[in-house]
């Protein structure tokens, strides 16, 4: 089994609308029966954490800049990890993650092991 | 109380609370001189009792036999090591100071459910122990608890005793410091101990339940200390509340199991529920919400009679969140069946298809359940396979049960 970070990313500008408690509600059920199923396989190495939406970037000689993205599009919502038997199955569970239908995406990234 | 169950009954309560006492007092280096005198004491009781009839106080009685008997080892082994030890101080230990007042019976038992539960030991050993200690279970008892002979369990406990005194574990309340540390493998016993005797297959009905109080029992005696009186406490306690609740419902006359959706709701135990409900507010205090914590609240939904959807969504997304803190293939299953509750045999199917656990009969029994009236030849095909790899008769007999509903 080998580890795979998933980075959820979404448009900061289309999660900012205004949801209702209901709504709200929904989604963080969808969240959780999503990462549930996974951790129900055995496969959830670790729930990661969601992520601020503001933040600042350094770049080279003490650049900083305010917000984290490049894009407003491609913001960081957050992180897990699972663990998978290759790339095409962690690829098939993050199909079902709840970012997607808000528009988002998820990237998944083979760890590398210290031990090769 | 009939005078024939009195020394049973003595036997139940107060076995364990000699032992604590003198093991305590002489500490793991002498156990086996304390299991001694503490079975003799009895003896000497069954004796006495038989030829002189019953004492006035016959609590008191005992207490009085077994000071005397520790009083006289004690002596016995001082005199030894005079002759053996040169300049041996012989008047040290000849005051004999056996305190068996109830305070200081809880304190010893409470000192000896954390020596116990020591990292050294495996949970078995832990749980063995436990039952001959603290549970003053004999050792016929704790072989059928566990599925296996006397020898096994001698072993077994002589093997975990040399391991405590090799470790030279002192018999003493932890470190206020540690002790948060320390409960943590106290209430893993004691929920082990709790499901050896709910999920044992087990024939003994009354072993079964014996087990479960017994857990109860201590985990009461570490709310009573105010040092370990903390949520995750009360929250295992609730846990076992809500579980105990549907002891008689669970079971049918020839010491089968009922399905949970076919329990007759009215043998279910409201007192026991009421209890659980008042020990999983106390845990609710604080910000801490554990294992145990999610566990009590799943038990807790499971005591509701009426299946509401509201009941089933709360009892699904508490799986997910178990299964997010630690996986075990229990809550695995059990969350997807919850899943069948809430969205469908079919949705069901398809998840319960990821989890693997092949060589888990109780996964090839969930999967027939939610094949059954879907698909009605592969849930067959599963309760065959279920049946194959059940090992006890009670197992094999419920999945029998089963298949010959679905044919």
């Amino acid at each position: 089994m080998n580890e795979f970070l998933l980075i959820f990313r979404r448009d900061a500008e289309a999660t900012a609308v205004q949801r209702s408690p209901e709504q709200m509600q929904t989604m963080m059920n969808y969240w959780r029966e999503w990462i549930g199923g996974i951790a129900a396989q055995n496969k959830l190495v670790a729930v990661g954490n969601r992520l601020d939406t503001n933040g600042s970037v350094i770049k080279p000689d003490n650049v900083v800049t305010d917000g984290p993205y490049v894009e407003v599009k491609e913001a960081i919502g957050g992180y897990s990890i699972i663990k998978a038997s290759s790339l095409e199955e962690a690829t098939e569970l993050s199909k079902g993650c709840p970012i997607l239908s808000v528009g988002g995406s998820v990237e998944v990234r083979p760890i590398i092991p210290m031990e090769v | 109380m009939q005078q024939d169950q009195l020394l049973p009954h003595l036997f139940r309560s107060e076995y364990q609370k000699i032992i604590a006492v003198l093991c305590h007092y002489f500490g793991f280096e002498h156990i086996e001189a304390a299991e001694d005198i503490a079975s003799d004491t009895f003896l000497t009781a069954a004796e006495t009792w038989g030829i002189k009839g019953l004492p006035d106080n016959p609590k008191a009685w005992l207490y009085t036999v077994a000071r005397n008997k520790a009083t006289d080892y004690v002596r016995r082994g001082t005199r030894f090591n005079q002759k053996i030890v040169e300049g041996f101080d012989a008047e040290e230990n000849y005051e004999v100071e056996i305190d068996l007042s109830d305070q200081n019976i809880s304190d010893s038992q409470l000192q000896m459910m954390f020596a116990i539960c020591h990292p050294v030991l495996s949970a078995e050993a832990q749980i063995g122990l436990a039952l001959r200690i603290l549970c003053g279970f004999g050792i016929d008892e704790i072989a059928e608890a566990f599925l296996t002979n006397k020898e096994t369990i001698n072993k077994r406990l002589f093997r975990a005793k040399e391991k405590l005194r090799e470790r030279k574990v002192k018999i003493v309340f932890p470190e206020a410091a540690d002790i948060v540390s320390r409960l943590g493998i106290v209430l893993k016993t004691l929920y082990l101990l709790f499901n050896e005797g709910y999920y044992s297959s087990c024939q003994s009905t009354t072993l079964r339940k014996d087990l479960c109080l017994e857990a109860m029992r201590l985990n009461y005696l570490l709310i009573e200390n105010e040092q370990t009186n903390l949520p995750e406490v009360n929250a295992l306690l609730s846990l076992m509340c809500f579980h105990a609740s549907r002891f008689d419902a669970r079971m049918d006359e020839a010491g089968e199991m009922i399905r949970y959706d076919d329990q007759d709701r009215t043998l279910w135990n409201d007192e026991l529920i009421a209890k659980g409900r008042h020990y999983l507010n106390l845990a609710s205090k604080g910000n801490e919400a554990g294992k145990f914590h999610i566990e009590a609240a799943i038990a807790y939904w499971h005591t509701v009679k009426t299946d509401t959807p509201e009941k089933w969504e709360n009892i699904l997304m508490l799986y997910n969140r178990l299964l997010i803190a630690a996986y075990s293939p229990a809550a695995a299953l059990n969350r997807t069946y919850a899943l069948a509750k809430v969205k469908g045999k079919e949705k069901a199917i398809i998840e319960a298809e990821k989890l693997k656990l092949d060589s888990n009969h109780l996964y090839h029994v969930l999967l027939g359940y939610l094949y059954t009236s879907v698909d009605n030849q592969k849930a067959a095909s599963h309760l065959q396979t279920a049946l194959k790899q059940a090992k006890t008769p009670a197992d094999k007999s419920r999945i029998m049960k089963d298949l010959k509903a679905l044919l």
